[in-house]
């Protein structure tokens, strides 16, 4: 790895890390209402007054998962039915059509599902209308439903012997309001202030500085012009990165220069991509009373998040074997050859910022993308994938990724709770057999899906004619494909035709499953456990605060995710890994 | 006892034969289901079975001689768990069976009335009922379990405690409750039935011995689902296979598509047959060990729950304490030498027959050589204790010897014409101050000293609370006596808490106290009055000893009725779960050498590349997917005495226990699976097959 590839790398861990604290301290505050910010507050207050919530009831898990399904399931409904209605609705410059019935159901999963997988492209797809009150609205809205999953969790292991698990609507309210808003128009009207456009026009027409031709049937044509698409980018890319959304405006995606102009916003998208879910473990050990149960979390994401960003950067650093075989150098020569593998990268971030981009995006179920991870080596796109395929506890989404990370620890302290002869515990609560069985559901859902819907397209000629590459590679974008919906990452391998019937249908069941089917056994764990007394810890106690058990906790979630896909990996970007090197020597 | 009559070795050659003869039985279609991981594999058995008759006659997806080889390790594999789960009932069915033989049919004579007057009928125990009232007198086995009601006999309860020393069972008070099988040796006694035929406490005994009503208990429940999900992950994973591989011969044009007896293959090395196999038999086996330490558990889950609790509540006599006080000191009044002192309270012992007494007289042997001597030699007579005097002593010629009370010494001297000094006054005050009882000795009117009777602390228990400490179990002691006495006797024994002047309300209280702080809570009782307690506590242990009520109020039964016992019920307790989470470990460990062997063995004529993850160097695919699923087979055998005798327990903290675990069978799991294929490989190459 380069030096300067080091340090950009030391420079986002450490400024990740550094905004822990505070963010985290901040987060606790307003979810536990000992701190509202002013201003704010009233608004919260009259917010409820309208819509006549009583703030102080409480809500149990069955009430507080029946109102956040509604509120998704009228998400959904939203979004689909702008998109099928755009022509009739305003904001539509350009005059598109309405999306398709298969892309509208798609596209309304992905982004009520925080997965915002991108089967259209925004720019010749979607109004401002649909992108605006569709899909930014969705990304607040989707990433703050994560959240109160998350906080309804944190409260079952805080509170003994209720069945009250907070009021859903008050942790939507306060999230958006104090959390998402704050946050989303600071970091938008710095993007304006680099370059990210914020407008309504319509899409312009420039005359190209160089014109370009190309052959169509046998005439030579010439081309002059170019349309540049237009709209509100910036409003809307705050939160894609803030919520661990990731739905681009431009199909590019961050890739695009009016959605990421420079290594300065790139810097700042890619830090707000892991912001909230690393500082949500500062949050949860200040609410559980325990700052070293937060900071054990944190530790074991970064143990296996940092090698595999590690495997990432080198691979491509080191290249791609076949042109390295044609004398194309590998390693960089002064500052502007970056050597390496710059195949579908930009040429504005390079190959570190693209890598850690890539491992930033798919641990945690952003799934924004400044550079193709399609062209990766094999080996540097494995680690993506496989980032996805241990099922989000590495960062993952806002709420949802340390949700899932708790269902991590709940089997890490089934499994070593036994070892040391004791029914296993955390933070004071019992983990019994309906904690086991709804956590074992939670985990045998996402490879249920991922690996069902891949063997279901690897066969089905629906499947396999969407592919951009043929043998191992094309199984890797179908595998990533699968493995992105239904973690709700919605990170394109790209390569892969997504936007047909049976990908559009099919992926769209895979992200509500991936969603709703992890989070009614969250809650249901959440609602078990808060009725359960909480038994004091002593040292015949499981500790659940030291380095062992982070090496336990990681060796589960690294053992679970290793069993699973070993042998799909294998035959997708291990074995095309092992045929480069074989071919050209490593 | 019974489990002393049993072998203690683990395996014999009748217990053997038994045990295969059951692996057999066991591949019933009913005794399979109840274990999802094990009837996968059987399941997975009767496919490759079909496979290789299809392969044999017909044209098969692999080489017959190859199929048939998998096939019979798979059925292997079934049985190894099976013989596991038969031989750790085996040893349960020969207790069972020496048991069965006490409860042959026994004639109970019904009365019509609880008189001994009354009328008798003959009937069969097997129709006696609860409320009957039946006699029962020299030689005969009692019919049933009850309480007496009138009598007092001597018992021999061997049949059920092993301990061949009759007991002595009398109506009224702790000592009324009779066990039906258990034989009167003298006397009579008038016994009210209170267990229907099948419901006696040696029916029950027999059942839980020989495990066949063993329910699982929550934390097997929950084992199970986490290891059935697993389990459908695996076969998830081994079912796309074949999609992903067919894809795959299509794209590359080379090899072929992986076989059925391969991902059946994969599929049970991955599934976690080591501990699904051997999981039923570390709970038996786990159940067999409270039998060797002579306790019955009247549920599974209370084993379980003794791992967990974190307080134990203990009385002081009889557990803390040496059941009786013992005298440990002479304290002679000025101007009297100890030795005479010394004497004089033996003398005035020889004939006590209290513990109290029988410890003088064997401290004064031991301290100053004082033999005891025949009381009819010395031409005395012995004054026992009574009420009103409070005192007892010996009549020589010429002397009166006494001892009791201070205030009865006092008294009596007072009489006499002596007086009681002053510093033996002070004597009497510091004893009673250190927690102790102050006996003073008197010849006619003279005072000679203080004897000094201590609450004797049970050798080694100050280390065993200790330990306790280390695995974060607190322990309350609880007595009648004053707080003084109490904090004296706590400190001394290390106890971490003590609840004074207790009653056995203040006991429910105390423990639905703690219980209300998230605490589980142990106990051991014997009396009538412990019984609500015991119904309260999480784990209750009580004596066998005890009442009828108590008996019923307990969960765990004491045999030897020892309330020390109840430490190592904890530690049994801990040492199920423990080798639960250590087979488990170990088993899904085992998953990654698997694929490292099978993967490249499958897919390696598809892509070539594959064969770098080859790394054991196996030497072809089929012997290394063969090694694999013997491997497999062979570790269910190998571990089998690991599950029956537990893995071993030290008393430390969580935090080192989960090290020193984490460290064997953690990574012992990742490893010893790649030097055990291995080998195997270079066998079976070795020998020509594969």
């Amino acid at each position: 790895m380069t030096e300067n590839g080091t340090l950009q790398i030391v420079l986002y861990l450490v400024i990740v890390l550094a905004l822990v604290k505070p963010l985290g301290w901040y987060m606790a505050q307003i979810y536990q209402g000992t701190f509202r910010p002013p201003l704010l507050r009233n608004l919260e207050n009259l917010t409820y007054r309208i819509c006549g919530i009583s703030p102080d009831s409480e809500m149990n898990w069955k009430s507080y998962l029946i109102t956040m399904l509604f509120f998704n399931l009228i998400g959904v409904i939203a979004v689909y039915l702008l998109q099928r209605l755009q022509v009739s609705l305003p904001l539509n410059p350009q005059t598109f059509p309405n999306v398709a019935p298969d892309l509208a159901f798609n596209t309304a999963s992905s982004f009520a599902t925080n997965t915002n997988w991108q089967a259209y492209a925004g720019e010749s797809t979607l109004s401002y209308f649909s992108q605006m009150l569709g899909l930014t609205v969705q990304n607040f809205l989707s990433a703050a439903t994560g959240i109160c999953l998350l906080l309804a969790l944190i409260r079952s292991f805080v509170r003994c012997e209720t069945t009250g698990l907070g009021n859903f609507w008050v942790d939507m309210v306060r999230t958006v309001y104090y959390l998402f808003i704050p946050l989303a128009f600071v970091f938008s009207l710095f993007l304006v202030s680099q370059g990210v456009i914020q407008n309504f026009k319509s899409y312009e027409k420039v005359n190209l500085v160089q014109s370009i031709h190309y052959h169509d049937a046998k005439q030579v044509k010439e081309l002059r012009e170019q349309i540049i698409p237009m709209g509100p980018v910036a409003s809307q890319i705050a939160i894609k990165q803030l919520g661990t959304n990731g739905g681009g405006f431009f199909k590019a995606n961050a890739a695009h220069p009016f959605e990421n102009p420079n290594a300065l916003t790139n810097f700042l998208e890619m830090l707000a991509i892991l912001l909230i879910p690393a500082a949500f473990c500062y949050t949860f050990g200040l609410m559980v009373g325990e700052v070293r149960q937060g900071r054990v979390i944190l530790i074991a994401m970064l143990i296996i998040f940092v090698p595999l960003l590690f495997v990432t950067v080198t691979s491509e650093q080191a290249g791609n074997p076949s042109l390295t075989a044609l004398h194309v150098s590998p390693s960089p020569i002064g500052s502007l050859y970056p050597g390496g593998n710059m195949e579908g990268k930009e040429t504005r971030f390079g190959i570190v910022n693209s890598a850690i981009w890539a491992s930033a995006t798919t641990a945690s179920s952003n799934g924004s993308v400044n550079a193709m991870h399609d062209s990766f080596i094999p080996i540097g796109g494995l680690a993506p994938l496989w980032l996805m395929q241990l099922g989000k506890p590495v960062f993952g989404g806002v709420g949802s990724g340390l949700s899932s990370m708790l269902i991590f620890v709940i089997l890490t302290v089934f499994v070593a709770g036994l070892m040391v002869g004791r029914t296993p515990e955390y933070l004071g609560k019992k983990i019994e057999p309906f904690e086991m069985k709804m956590a074992s559901f939670i985990v045998l859902v996402m490879p249920l899906v991922v690996l069902t819907m891949t063997a279901a397209a690897v066969v089905l000629e629906a499947g396999k004619s969407a592919l951009g590459n043929p043998g191992a590679h094309g199984f890797s974008e179908i595998l990533y494909a699968f493995t992105s919906l239904t973690n709700n990452n919605g990170s394109a391998f790209a390569g892969l035709n997504a936007n047909t019937p049976f990908y559009n249908i099919l992926g769209g069941i895979a992200m509500l499953i991936g969603r709703y089917w992890i989070a009614i056994p969250t809650l249901a764990i959440a609602g078990s456990l808060a009725k359960k007394k909480c038994i004091p810890s002593g040292v015949g106690t499981l500790p659940t605060n030291n380095l062992l058990f982070i090496i336990l906790l990681i060796s589960v979630v690294v053992i679970v995710g290793a069993l699973t896909f070993l042998p799909a990996l294998a035959l997708g970007p291990i074995v095309e890994q092992l045929m480069l090197w074989n071919h050209y020597g490593s | 006892m019974v489990a002393k009559i049993q072998t203690h070795r683990l395996f014999n050659l009748p217990l053997i034969k038994m045990a295969v003869r059951d692996a057999i039985l066991k591949l019933s279609l009913r005794k399979q289901i109840k274990n999802p991981v094990m009837f996968t594999v059987y399941i997975a058995s009767f496919f490759t079975t079909g496979l290789f008759i299809q392969a044999f006659f017909w044209r098969g997806d692999a080489s017959a001689s190859f199929i048939f080889a998998v096939a019979i390790w798979l059925w292997l594999t079934v049985l190894f768990a099976n013989f596991a789960e038969a031989i750790a009932e085996g040893r349960g069915k020969a207790q069972a069976s020496t048991l069965r033989k006490s409860r042959r049919e026994i004639q109970a004579k019904k009365l019509a009335a609880p008189s001994r007057d009354a009328k008798i009928t003959l009937v069969s125990a097997m129709r006696l009922r609860v409320g009957d009232i039946v006699l029962v007198e020299a030689g005969d086995l009692i019919p049933s379990d009850g309480d007496a009601i009138e009598g007092i006999a001597s018992v021999n309860e061997s049949a059920i405690t092993g301990e061949s020393a009759p007991v002595i069972r009398e109506s009224g008070g702790d000592r009324c409750a009779v066990t039906g099988g258990t034989q009167v040796t003298s006397d009579w006694l008038i016994v009210r039935v209170t267990a229907n035929p099948g419901e006696t406490f040696l029916d029950h005994m027999i059942t839980l011995i020989e495990g066949t009503k063993r329910k699982k208990t929550p934390n097997e429940l929950a084992l199970t689902i986490l290891l059935a999900s697993l389990t459908i992950i695996f076969l998830l994973v081994c079912a796309t296979l074949l999609p992903f591989s067919t894809y795959s011969t299509a794209a590359t044009g080379l090899g072929k598509v992986v076989t059925v007896t391969v991902l059946i293959a994969l599929f049970v090395c991955l599934a976690p047959t080591t501990i699904g196999g051997l999981l039923s038999a570390i709970g038996i086996a786990g159940m067999d060990r409270m039998i060797q330490a002579n306790v019955i558990a009247m549920s599974s889950r209370a084993i379980e729950s003794a791992g967990d609790v974190n307080v134990l509540i203990l009385d002081k006599t009889g557990t803390v304490t040496l059941g009786n006080r013992q005298a440990t000191e002479f304290i002679p009044a000025e101007g009297v030498s100890i030795e005479t002192l010394a004497d004089a309270a033996q003398l005035a012992s020889l004939a006590d027959e209290t513990p109290e007494g029988r410890s003088i007289v064997v401290l004064a042997k031991e301290n100053y050589k004082l033999r005891g001597r025949e009381i009819k030699n010395l031409g005395a007579t012995f004054i026992p204790f009574t009420a009103q005097t409070r005192m007892s002593g010996a009549n020589l010629p010429g002397r009166q010897i006494r001892k009791g009370a201070a205030q009865a010494i006092e008294t009596y001297v007072h009489q006499m014409g002596g007086d009681v000094s002053p510093s033996v006054k002070k004597s009497v005050e510091m004893i009673s101050r250190q927690g102790g009882t102050a006996l003073v000795v008197a010849e006619d009117a003279k005072v000679l000293g203080v004897i000094y009777l201590k609450d004797v602390i049970k050798g080694g228990i100050r280390a065993r609370f200790a330990q306790l400490r280390q695995m974060g179990i607190k322990t309350i002691m609880v007595t009648g006596d004053n707080p003084l006495t109490a904090a004296a006797i706590a400190a001394e024994a290390g106890v971490d808490d003590f609840l004074a002047n207790a009653t056995p309300e203040d006991k429910l209280a105390l423990i639905r106290k703690l219980q209300a702080q998230g605490y589980l809570v142990a106990m051991a009782g014997d009396g009538t009055n412990d019984a609500p307690a015991l119904a309260q506590a999480d784990v209750a242990l009580a004596m066998n000893t005890g009442t009828q009520t108590a008996k019923e109020a307990g969960n765990l039964i004491d045999l030897d009725s020892n309330p020390t016992k109840l430490i190592e019920i904890v530690e049994i307790g801990k040492q199920l779960l423990m080798t639960r989470g250590a087979l488990t470990t170990f088993s899904l460990a085992n998953g990654i050498a698997e694929y490292f062997a099978i993967l490249p063995a499958a897919f390696s004529g598809t892509y070539p590349a594959l064969n770098s993850l080859n790394i054991m160097r196996l030497a072809t695919p089929e012997s290394a997917i063969l090694s694999a699923v013997i491997f497999n087979a062979l570790i269910i055998v190998i571990l089998i005495p690991l599950a029956l005798h537990g893995v071993s327990y030290r008393r430390v903290s969580a935090a080192i226990l989960l090290r020193t675990n984490v460290f064997i069978y953690g990574l012992g799991g990742l490893i010893v699976p790649f030097f055990g294929i291995k080998l195997i490989d270079l066998i079976i190459h070795g020998l020509g097959f594969g």
